[in-house]
């Protein structure tokens, strides 16, 4: 009897408590959803309904701001530039990673760990810290004003995460498919092509999720690579936006709001991948 | 033939390892080994950045003139406090909200994917939402401030109250991240450890402060780690909404480095900035995973012996 009423205490409780647990979360979630609805209200608005009506429904509702950012080719451009950079950076830097952890996971050698381990330090150093000699050396290739320029650079700073959670998928396929396939006549490539990544499908998918988001949201690199504005990717085009309306706040509202689209997009479909990519990575690296 | 098969094989072994291996080695030393390197080499230059490598030897003159420079040494008063507010506040609040988020609560799925959308967003469009949200006068900030009487302070514009605005923005966007890590360590405890708690008699409080706390030590220490790393290399958010000002109060290393290195052109005085950053780095990471992250070993192994 009592035993039965203090094992349910923590977790049940009386009322009051479970009131104010909800309480609590409910203000979080007021001060994590109030600004991201302050932006898409606030972009139906023109900018001194904003000021006199900052929190309630439009008054009229305005669609102006938002028909002029979808209407705007630059803000298309944009769009496709930030895509493809994303796409290529994820194709080379799961690409390139997957073949090394390959190696790292399946042959013995001497070095090995020394090299990962070499890999894996790469996780600690930031775009910040190199960004300087990484644009003259850039400038040296002739890689400014060119996606490659920012492509490659990306591919290079992601692979560390990328080998170390591809390596632990690889490690824990067994062996004995691997004696099969090679009895079967598999050289080390076919292996590699025809079962080991089709097996390793949930992991690239997790890399590849990492890989997009942080090629997406990346500002410092398109920052010095990009002069030309044709190149510009989202955003970079946010910044500028920002300041050549910086008076005009209802439309920079809008301009960010549809600029959030289609990172809120993908996180509703990849939200399982993202979660799983970022937690592994942060408990193995 | 017997001889030739064996070594012919090695080397078709080792052939396959090098050409497996190129690519990624390739972009590792030429994109990230190569460009710290020569942040060493530039860094004892005087060096304007223009093309060619620089001639101009000045020996240590670039880090005894960054060991002077006052808004360096704000820099990393400036990184220490955002550790210091991170470890302070928003850990906790993350460590809070994941533990509350673990119980029963009505719609806690939904709370997840929403504490942690902002995660997703760029640091662009975190710092232009913020910008409008602070605005001095008709922010909504100010504006929610103004109802309850409160004369709302200058956010972004004065020196006083920019790092704190800042570290609000920083804990907008991540401390749903960290709620996620802490999360998902929450769920690798067994159940039977906090249920044989509950039963012997443990109150709520008493259960998370001695079974999963402790049990929880490596993801903190972990979630510590990433902040740490964060508050050493942050740039978007100071970059855009403030550039470091206003007069320096809220520079950051990397802020400092990009001014140098990209708007007054002293590559070489930049580069130490960036080498300092790098071996600040360093010497966190090794120390932090020799002397605190080991802990994690003993700890596992002495629940185990309790365990038995």
């Amino acid at each position: 009897m009592s035993a039965s009423r203090r094992r349910q205490s923590p977790t049940a409780g009386g009322p009051l408590r479970i009131l104010s647990l909800h309480a609590v979360v409910v203000i979080t979630a007021l001060f994590v959803a109030v600004p991201l609805l302050y932006g898409v209200l606030g972009g139906f608005k023109t900018t001194q309904q904003l000021s006199s009506n900052p929190i309630g429904l439009p008054d009229p509702w305005v669609p102006e701001n938002y028909t002029s950012v979808l209407a705007s080719s630059s803000f298309w451009r944009m769009l496709w530039n930030s895509t493809y950079i994303a796409l290529l950076t994820t194709l080379v830097v799961v690409a390139v990673s997957a073949l090394a952890a390959y190696v790292f996971a399946r042959f013995a050698f001497r070095g090995r760990e020394a090299l990962f381990t070499m890999f894996a330090a790469g996780l600690m150093f930031p775009f910040a810290v190199a960004i300087l000699p990484l644009f003259v050396l850039l400038r040296m290739f002739g890689l400014l004003d060119n996606p490659l320029g920012v492509i490659l650079p990306q591919a290079a700073f992601g692979m560390p995460m990328t080998i170390i959670i591809l390596r632990g998928f690889f490690r824990a396929i067994p062996g004995e498919i691997e004696e099969a396939a090679i009895l079967d006549g598999c050289t080390p490539f076919g292996f590699f092509w025809r079962i080991l990544l089709p097996m390793a499908r949930p992991a690239i998918a997790t890399v590849s999720v990492l890989a997009v988001v942080g090629s997406w949201n990346q500002f410092m690199l398109p920052l010095v690579v990009f002069s030309d504005d044709s190149l510009f990717t989202i955003p970079l085009g946010v910044q500028q936006f920002q300041g050549q309306y910086a008076t005009d706040v209802a439309r920079v509202m809008a301009y960010i709001v549809v600029a959030m689209l289609p990172a809120l997009a993908f996180y509703a479909v990849a939200e399982r991948q993202l979660v799983s990519g970022l937690t592994a990575g942060a408990v193995k690296g | 033939m017997k001889t030739t098969q064996p070594r012919s094989r090695r080397l078709r072994g080792f052939l396959t390892i090098f050409l497996f291996l190129l690519p990624a080695l390739v972009l590792f030393f030429g994109l990230v080994v190569a460009p710290i390197l020569l942040a060493f080499y530039a860094s004892v230059f005087k060096w304007n950045g223009m093309r060619g490598l620089p001639t101009d030897f000045i020996g240590l003159a670039n880090f005894t003139r960054l060991l002077a420079d006052e808004v360096f040494l704000g820099d990393l008063w400036r990184g220490l406090l955002l550790i210091i507010l991170s470890v302070a506040i928003q850990l906790p609040l993350s460590l809070g909200i994941a533990m509350l988020l673990n119980q029963k609560i009505y719609g806690r799925a939904f709370f997840r994917l929403l504490f942690f959308a902002p995660y997703v967003l760029s640091e662009a469009i975190t710092a232009v939402l913020f910008m409008m949200i602070l605005r001095p006068d008709g922010g909504l900030a100010n504006q929610i401030l103004g109802w309850f009487g409160i004369e709302g302070p200058e956010w972004f514009a004065d020196p006083s109250t920019v790092m704190l605005s800042l570290f609000i923005v920083m804990t907008w966007k991540y401390f749903g991240f960290h709620m996620i890590l802490y999360i998902a360590g929450r769920q690798g405890i067994p159940r039977e450890l906090t249920e044989a708690a509950q039963i012997d008699g443990a109150s709520g409080w008493k259960v998370f402060r001695y079974v999963t706390l402790p049990l929880l030590g490596p993801t903190i220490r972990i979630s510590i780690f990433l902040s740490v790393i964060g508050a050493i290399q942050l740039f978007d958010l100071v970059w855009i909404i403030t550039g470091g000002g206003p007069s320096h109060s809220s520079e950051t290393m990397a802020v400092t480095m990009f001014q140098f290195g990209f708007k007054r052109f002293q590559v070489g005085y930049a580069s130490a900035i960036s080498v300092v950053m790098f071996l600040i780095s360093l010497v966190f990471a090794i120390f932090y995973q020799r002397y605190v992250m080991r802990r994690d070993l003993e700890g596992a192994t002495t629940v185990l012996r309790d365990q038995r």
